[in-house]
């Protein structure tokens, strides 16, 4: 039995410090992440936030910020009183150079079992960062509706 | 064999600013293969039992199956056995498929490897490793009209735990 947990690796034709910034920049988060803003000022120990319309969804705190190699925040979806009873997990990104590219792992983890979380980020993540490597590499991110990736409670965020 | 008798190992979802017509092409000829797969050739005869293989770039047969669902543009189940000897016997078949959709603008293609048994994380390993770079390499190529590269080290774990199962590896 595998841990309840998600992990996503992309390799992307960019560099670290360009992935770095994509990440924790809401000019860019906007573009690739459906509108989301990415807001902390990511230091150690400060508070993080993703707001979308005016909405914040999840909230955090910053666990890890090596730039440009290692991030990560514990992330607890607030939208909710469902969400909000799980516990808080843990979004890590680690970024490695791999000859002329990056590879990007995603690791989301410190589910509880059965979290119903867990099926909505494992819906979401392939779809935000497949746009996050558009943009890097064409320059244009994707065009994918949120509400079609079939994870409850999104739409309304984003109809708003 | 029956197919339902597969439990999804690996699943992996990319999305890409393509069309599904042109995402099943990349994934089912050699033209496109070789490009985003390390050197690979894919031929696939498109029909159920129809055969496939993929070539290395010395043109031996490193990986060959058959073909268990086809509706192209939209599914494609064939099974996927690496020619090691003895790795069939041991692992049983490997089975891949490929699920294309229409999401907004952007095409949806998710990759599952089923498998009619358990294994080991250690074997699984490799295709954990070895997806998605060929799958970000399609993307790339797809979208950028250049694949992408990417040296892979041969994957040690697995190679590792299939010769400890008697099976023959390079």
């Amino acid at each position: 039995m595998r841990k309840p947990e998600f992990v996503y690796v992309t390799y992307i034709e960019t560099t670290p410090e360009k992935l770095w910034e994509a990440l924790t920049n809401s000019e860019f988060s906007k573009r690739y992440w459906f509108g989301t803003d990415v807001k902390s000022d990511w230091k150690v120990g400060s508070p993080f936030a993703l707001v979308t319309n005016g909405t914040t969804t999840d909230i955090g705190e910053i666990l890890e910020a090596d730039p440009p190699r290692r991030l990560s925040y514990s992330f607890h979806h607030v939208t909710t009183e469902e969400s909000r009873k799980e516990r808080p997990s843990k979004v890590v990104f680690n970024i490695e150079q791999h000859g002329n590219f990056v590879k990007l792992t995603l690791t989301h983890e410190g589910f509880a079992e059965g979290s119903k979380l867990l099926d909505g980020i494992s819906k979401g993540w392939p779809a935000i960062l497949s746009s996050l490597k558009s943009m890097l590499e064409s320059g244009t991110a994707l065009a994918i509706p949120p509400s079609a990736l079939g994870i409850e409670g999104l739409e309304e965020v984003h109809r708003s | 064999m029956n197919i339902n008798n597969f439990k999804p190992a690996i699943v992996y979802s990319i999305y890409i600013a393509s069309t599904p017509e042109k995402v099943w092409e990349a994934l089912t000829t050699a033209e496109f293969s070789r490009k985003y797969f390390s050197g690979f050739a894919v031929e696939v005869d498109l029909k159920v039992g129809g055969a496939f293989v993929a070539r290395a770039p010395d043109g031996s047969v490193h990986i060959s199956g058959e073909v268990f669902e086809c509706d192209p543009p939209r599914k494609l189940t064939i099974t996927w056995n690496v020619n090691w000897p003895g790795l069939v016997e041991k692992l049983g078949p490997t089975l891949v498929t490929y699920e294309i959709e229409l999401v907004g603008e952007a095409v949806k293609l998710t990759l599952i490897q089923s498998h009619d048994r358990p294994i080991d994380d250690d074997i699984l390993s490799g295709g954990r490793e070895g997806w998605p770079a060929i799958l970000s390499s399609l993307k790339s190529l797809l979208e950028t009209g250049k694949a992408l590269v990417i040296k892979m080290q041969p994957p040690q774990r697995m190679l590792e735990a299939l010769k400890k199962m008697g099976i023959g590896t390079p």
